[in-house]
């Protein structure tokens, strides 16, 4: 248990140093990832083929100087819709139950790169669809807290993983709130960077406007070092960003005269009560710090849920027409065409919420409609992101809470579908808008589950929120994991 | 005024997704369409008069590249992903 005290940077420090060995590191997370998960599952798959191989490489590689970064020699676990090349990257769904991917996506040759050793692919919502790893075809995942609720979704895996000890640092991918959510059902620390900062080459896409790769650690410098590790300008993405990285793993906390708005809309009916005190309380610590925190509104809150399902479920519609069947995945056995075989394929190969999402996106597309739903979305879109504008030409951050409540219990989310997209009302504006946000724990709930805020920036602002929240961590004080409290 | 969703937009849906629902999970599915829909035609509230859809959040927009073979001969990898293959190629059902 000794390695698994350090922090990610910690530990990479103790390996630079030669005080830990990349294989003791290595082998304390792969001990404990099977010690864990029996009662966790929060991965699908471990890295066993010739691990043993790079964690030698990486060894030599950091004594010959070849390995510089501060993660380097640091296990880390990836979200399995994100393509690793040999590895069977699935996607939680049937439909890619043997893939295994030809190449590596540019996040993983990042990692690579890097020096960093990953030990395992991480369960999620199918497609990334849903917000309780539930509609995994694989498996659900407990949450560390109390194995009886849900660890959110749809990065539900990742977060799980490093609420209970299982990795130091993880990545996830989030659409529409689905590494913000998870990582504070679980405790942990999760950012969504600004859309275009890091490449989706490889990242199998859900819509791909608001798709976007992010962090996930024990605390806001861990993510901010594996953020600034994974980002930059990357060719293969058409719409990756060539704005300037920085040295976000470097940064110092900061409060003073930080602009943060508190909007109305955000703190009003639907939220739990104990979230809206902690997060109020939160707040209170900033202002006490030298933050100027004063209410602001953000009127457009209202149409975020609509717009944000009409094209994510219209561009999913379209992405995944791509799994028919002949070119990888599965497909259906007895068929009498070409048309058969496909029909057959997608509705036995996807599950229910994948169905529901793909055939709600054909209809907002389809002649008659597509004006009236899609093309109305797309101009709310215009009208949210221009209210974003606006608000930060007055603040730095926007601090919100990440869920209207704490973890649901396993089994009650998925019958009710309107109510489940409800419950995502703090964090699709964001993907929207494709503004950074970093989702942080500030309190724990009487029910004894974590309770998580999102600071939320303008875009290409990562530094400013980052550095209030690594300030407003130090107000805190430290949060346990899940793993230290709980065993 | 909420979208009714009947048989024939479901068909036509379940058409152009490629997928087959059972009489039982159409009707259950057309009922969850039709409160979904019936709750994002709040944005028919918003007056949009004048708005431009915004498709590309960044300025940049999308960017483009020569279509050039950067990542090699990768036809063996991808192949061994096929649920049918002959000859180095793709099968599929008899298409004419």
């Amino acid at each position: 248990m000794e390695i698994l005290k350090f922090s990610a940077l910690e530990l990479g420090q103790k390996i630079k140093r030669g005080e830990i060995s990349v294989k003791e590191a290595a082998e304390a997370y792969i001990n404990r990832t099977k010690e864990k998960e029996p009662e966790i599952h929060a991965f699908l798959s471990l890295n066993d083929t010739g691990l043993s191989k790079r964690i030698e490489e990486v060894q030599e590689g950091i004594r010959a100087g070849k390995y510089k970064s501060p993660l380097a020699g640091v296990p880390i676990a990836v979200k399995d819709n994100i393509c690793t090349k040999g590895i069977k990257t699935t996607c939680g769904s049937k439909m890619l139950e043997n893939f295994i991917p030809g190449y590596d996506a540019q996040v993983i040759r990042k990692l690579n790169d890097a020096g960093m050793i990953l030990t395992g692919k991480t369960n999620m919502d199918e497609f990334a669809m849903g917000s309780t790893t539930e509609t995994s075809a694989f498996g659900i995942t407990g949450n560390p807290w109390n194995n009886r609720y849900v660890p959110g979704g749809s990065s539900g895996g990742s977060c799980a993983a490093v609420s209970a000890g299982e990795i130091p640092l993880a990545l996830g991918s989030d659409t529409g709130g689905s590494i913000r959510q998870p990582a504070a059902f679980c405790g942990v620390t999760g950012l969504k960077p600004t859309y275009g900062r890091v490449s989706r080459y490889g990242l199998i896409a859900y819509a791909s406007s608001l798709d976007q790769i992010g962090t996930i650690g024990r605390n806001v410098r861990d993510c901010a070092a594996l953020f600034e590790t994974i980002a930059g300008w990357d060719e293969k993405d058409g719409t990756s960003s060539s704005g300037k990285t920085e040295r976000w793993g470097s940064l110092e906390g900061n409060l003073k005269g930080v602009r943060i708005g508190l909007p109305k809309e955000y703190f009003g009916k639907g939220l739990d009560n104990h979230i809206k005190e902690a997060l109020e309380q939160a707040a209170e610590l900033m202002r006490e710090s030298g933050a100027l925190v004063e209410e602001c509104s953000l009127k457009m809150t209202e149409y975020t849920i609509p717009a944000y399902y009409i094209i994510a479920c219209a561009e999913a519609s379209s992405n995944l027409e791509r799994f028919d069947g002949v070119k990888y995945g599965y497909r259906a056995k007895n068929w009498e065409n070409i048309h058969d075989m496909y029909r057959k394929t997608r509705t036995a190969g996807f599950g229910e919420e994948v169905k529901r999402r793909i055939l709600l996106g054909s209809f907002v597309l389809s002649a008659g409609y597509y004006d009236a739903y899609y093309l109305k979305a797309l101009k709310a879109k215009n009208m949210i992101k221009k209210e974003f504008d606006r608000t930060f030409e007055k603040y730095d951050c926007i601090l919100a809470p990440a869920a209207p409540s704490s973890a649901p219990m396993k089994g009650t989310s998925l019958q009710d579908p309107l109510k489940m997209y409800l419950s995502d009302i703090y964090t699709v504006a964001v993907n929207l808008a494709g503004l950074p946000a970093v989702s942080l724990p500030c309190a724990m709930g009487k029910d004894g589950l974590p309770v998580g805020m999102q600071l939320i920036g303008n875009r290409f602002q990562e530094s400013k929120i980052l550095k209030a929240a690594m300030e407003y961590e130090k107000l805190r004080g430290a949060f346990k994991m899940a793993w230290e409290v709980k065993g | 005024m909420s979208q009714k969703i009947n048989d024939a937009i479901m068909e036509n849906v379940e058409n152009l997704s490629k997928l087959s629902l059972t009489a039982q999970e159409r009707e259950k599915t057309a009922k969850e369409m039709e409160k979904i829909l019936s709750y994002v035609e709040k944005l028919n509230e918003l007056d949009t008069e004048g708005e431009e859809p915004l498709i590309h959040i960044l300025d940049e927009g999308s960017r483009f590249r020569e279509d050039e073979v950067t990542n090699g001969n990768g036809r063996d990898e991808a192949l061994a992903n096929a649920p049918g293959v002959a000859d180095g190629q793709y099968t599929v059902p008899r298409t004419v």
